[in-house]
């Protein structure tokens, strides 16, 4: 390409960054400062802002564990196995990708809820899963299921079973083989693949609308609790705890690029 | 340790990669196994080393039936065509590796790396990691991290093929000197019939999951069972059913009364060798191969016409399999 032609480019990239990202995260942040910082911290630490901080990350730490080891099973799975059906399994994985989070929510409640086939059977033991903790892991699984696959099949594949077999062949378990010749191999795919399922479980909306049942205290998420202040025209409270998935996300993106950093090295 | 596998076969879909293969391969050898690729020569290595399954047959080593027996428990050394280097790991942590899992006392593993290290003659590459290697550097080491459990049996599966031409060479006549060292039984697979000829002291012809042959290097050369071995194991033309080595071609420059009249239709300078492609007068093609000094007596040169006559033919019953 001509150096000419560069510099219209950088700003056509740049600028279309700047008008549909920076500019409205930004606004966020200097909304939320807009009346100085004692209101904000006032709202970032109000009970229920706690209370939604604390269960986000909750619900993040069991979704993204649960997520990781099963993803990495399922890449080998897709990536090592011959069998019928592994092309359904490949298109069902993808799944939550097409589907509308909303979508998804409701066929939870159609599973789980209290007239649902599973739902029933589970609330005559006492387990309530719709509108608890457990319906709103269940959809956080759900949508930010794919990732760790997706990162760490084609790095899985890059690898092949060399490796592998030569720890066979040295005495290993195939276990053992698997911890400590091919997971080190792949660990930046499924360190990627953390990340992403992650930033996804925090910023989650639109399921866990649905399977929370949406109560101030209890099963309400960082981004329930934005829209909640946002329609109780409590903005600041909005902006404020916007703010806070904004730092989180920001932190998750720091790993991302750490990450980056090194693989490429 | 001897190795002996009985009809075995493998398959893979459509695909008969080893059919009803029996071979022999006596105990402190150092075994080629030679074919042209989808000969079966790699599936045989891998049945021989646990990673295959084979669907019928039995494989015994050191007189003990280990068909069953899981690659872990064979004692067998494996060195692939890429290395299969831990990249994460230092030099000394990829050898040391098969003691570890042995849980063989950190002082014993010290020693015995740095003795290996000596052998491979990669001593103070110790804590580099794979990628800061050549590859003869990482293919040696990945030697030296097969030979560290003292496997009874060391097998490589075309251990030389990612390297370029002169460290190939190089690390031939090294594999050589050092089996000549440890006396492992060794089995390496090759399709390159000049490694076989140079490094082994069997070979094993294979074609089509079929073994062809089994022979010392020259005894396939000078009694080929079949047109394919002749052909695989050295040059070869064809004079009607009739198989000829082109050195055993006799070019001269007057008839003789047994030779045959042919012109030279292109003449090759190989260094110490020159090939001629000759046309004989019923159109039919040789090549003949003549020192150079034999061609410069001659004078040999393009377009001219000399007689010729085969010192040495061979007939096989069968049509050549490919």
């Amino acid at each position: 390409m001509p150096t000419r032609g560069r510099l219209p480019l950088r700003i056509l990239a740049l600028g279309y960054l700047a008008a549909i990202l920076l500019v409205p995260v930004g606004a966020v942040i200097w909304r939320a400062f807009g009346d100085g910082i004692a209101p904000v911290w006032q709202a970032v630490t109000a009970p229920d802002a706690l209370h939604a901080f604390w269960l986000s990350l909750l619900i993040a730490a069991i979704a993204v564990p649960l997520n990781t080891v099963f993803g990495i099973i399922c890449a080998v799975v897709l990536v090592r196995q011959r069998f019928r059906g592994r092309r359904l399994l490949d298109a069902v994985i993808d799944l939550p990708f097409a589907i509308s989070p909303v979508v998804i929510g409701l066929a939870l409640i159609l599973v789980y809820g209290q007239a649902g086939w599973l739902g029933s059977w589970l609330a005559e033991r006492g387990i309530q899963v719709i509108f608890s903790l457990p319906g709103m892991v269940l959809a956080t699984v759900f949508v930010s299921l794919p990732y760790v696959v997706r990162e760490v099949a084609p790095v899985l594949r890059e690898v092949g079973t060399d490796q592998e077999e030569a720890a066979w062949t040295l005495g290993a378990s195939p276990l053992r083989a698997f911890l400590q010749v091919t997971l080190p191999a792949i660990r930046w795919g499924v360190a990627y693949g953390v990340v992403l399922t992650t930033a996804r479980a925090l910023g989650e909306f639109g399921a866990v609308t649905i399977v929370s049942g949406r109560l101030a205290g209890q099963t309400e998420t960082l981004t329930l609790y934005v829209e909640n202040r946002f329609e109780a025209f409590d903005l600041t409270g909005a902006y404020a705890a916007s703010l806070t998935l904004a730092v989180l996300a920001l932190l998750v993106l720091l790993a991302m690029t750490r990450l980056q950093r090194k693989e490429g090295r | 340790m001897s190795i002996l596998v009985r009809n075995a076969t493998r398959r893979f879909g459509d695909f008969t990669a080893l059919d009803d293969v029996s071979v022999e391969i006596p105990s402190g050898s150092l075994t080629a196994l030679l074919g042209p690729s989808g000969s079966g020569k790699s599936t045989l290595l891998r049945v021989i080393a646990g990673l295959e399954r084979p669907d019928a047959g039995s494989v015994e080593i050191d007189g003990r039936d280990a068909t069953s027996l899981p690659p872990q428990r064979r004692g067998v050394g494996f060195v692939f065509q890429h290395y299969a280097a831990f990249k994460h790991m230092t030099v000394r942590e990829n050898v040391a590796f098969g003691l570890k899992v042995a849980r063989r006392p950190k002082a014993e593993i010290r020693a015995r790396v740095d003795e290996l290290l000596e052998l491979v003659q990669l001593p103070g590459l110790a804590d580099r990691y794979p990628a800061q290697l050549s590859g003869g550097q990482r293919q040696r080491m990945a030697l030296a991290r097969s030979l560290a459990t003292q496997p009874s049996v060391l097998l490589l599966d075309e251990p030389f093929g990612a390297l370029d031409a002169r460290v190939r060479k190089e690390l031939r006549a090294w594999l050589r000197h050092l089996h000549d060292e440890v006396h492992v039984t060794t089995v390496f697979v090759t399709h390159d019939q000049e490694e076989a000829m140079e490094v082994a002291d069997r070979i094993v012809v294979m074609n089509h999951g079929r073994v062809e042959q089994v022979g010392g290097p020259r005894d396939l050369y000078e009694h080929p069972a079949n047109a394919f071995v002749m052909g695989f194991v050295g040059a070869v033309t064809r004079l009607g059913e009739h198989f000829i080595r082109p050195h055993d071609i006799e070019v001269r420059r007057q008839p003789n009364g047994t030779t045959s009249e042919a012109m030279v239709e292109r003449l090759v300078h190989l260094g110490f060798e020159v090939r001629a492609d000759l046309v004989l007068h019923d159109g039919q093609r040789l090549a003949a191969q003549l020192s150079r000094q034999d061609a410069e007596e001659l004078e040999l040169a393009q377009g001219q016409i000399v007689f010729v006559r085969p010192s040495r033919t061979r007939q096989f019953a069968e049509a050549p399999a490919g």
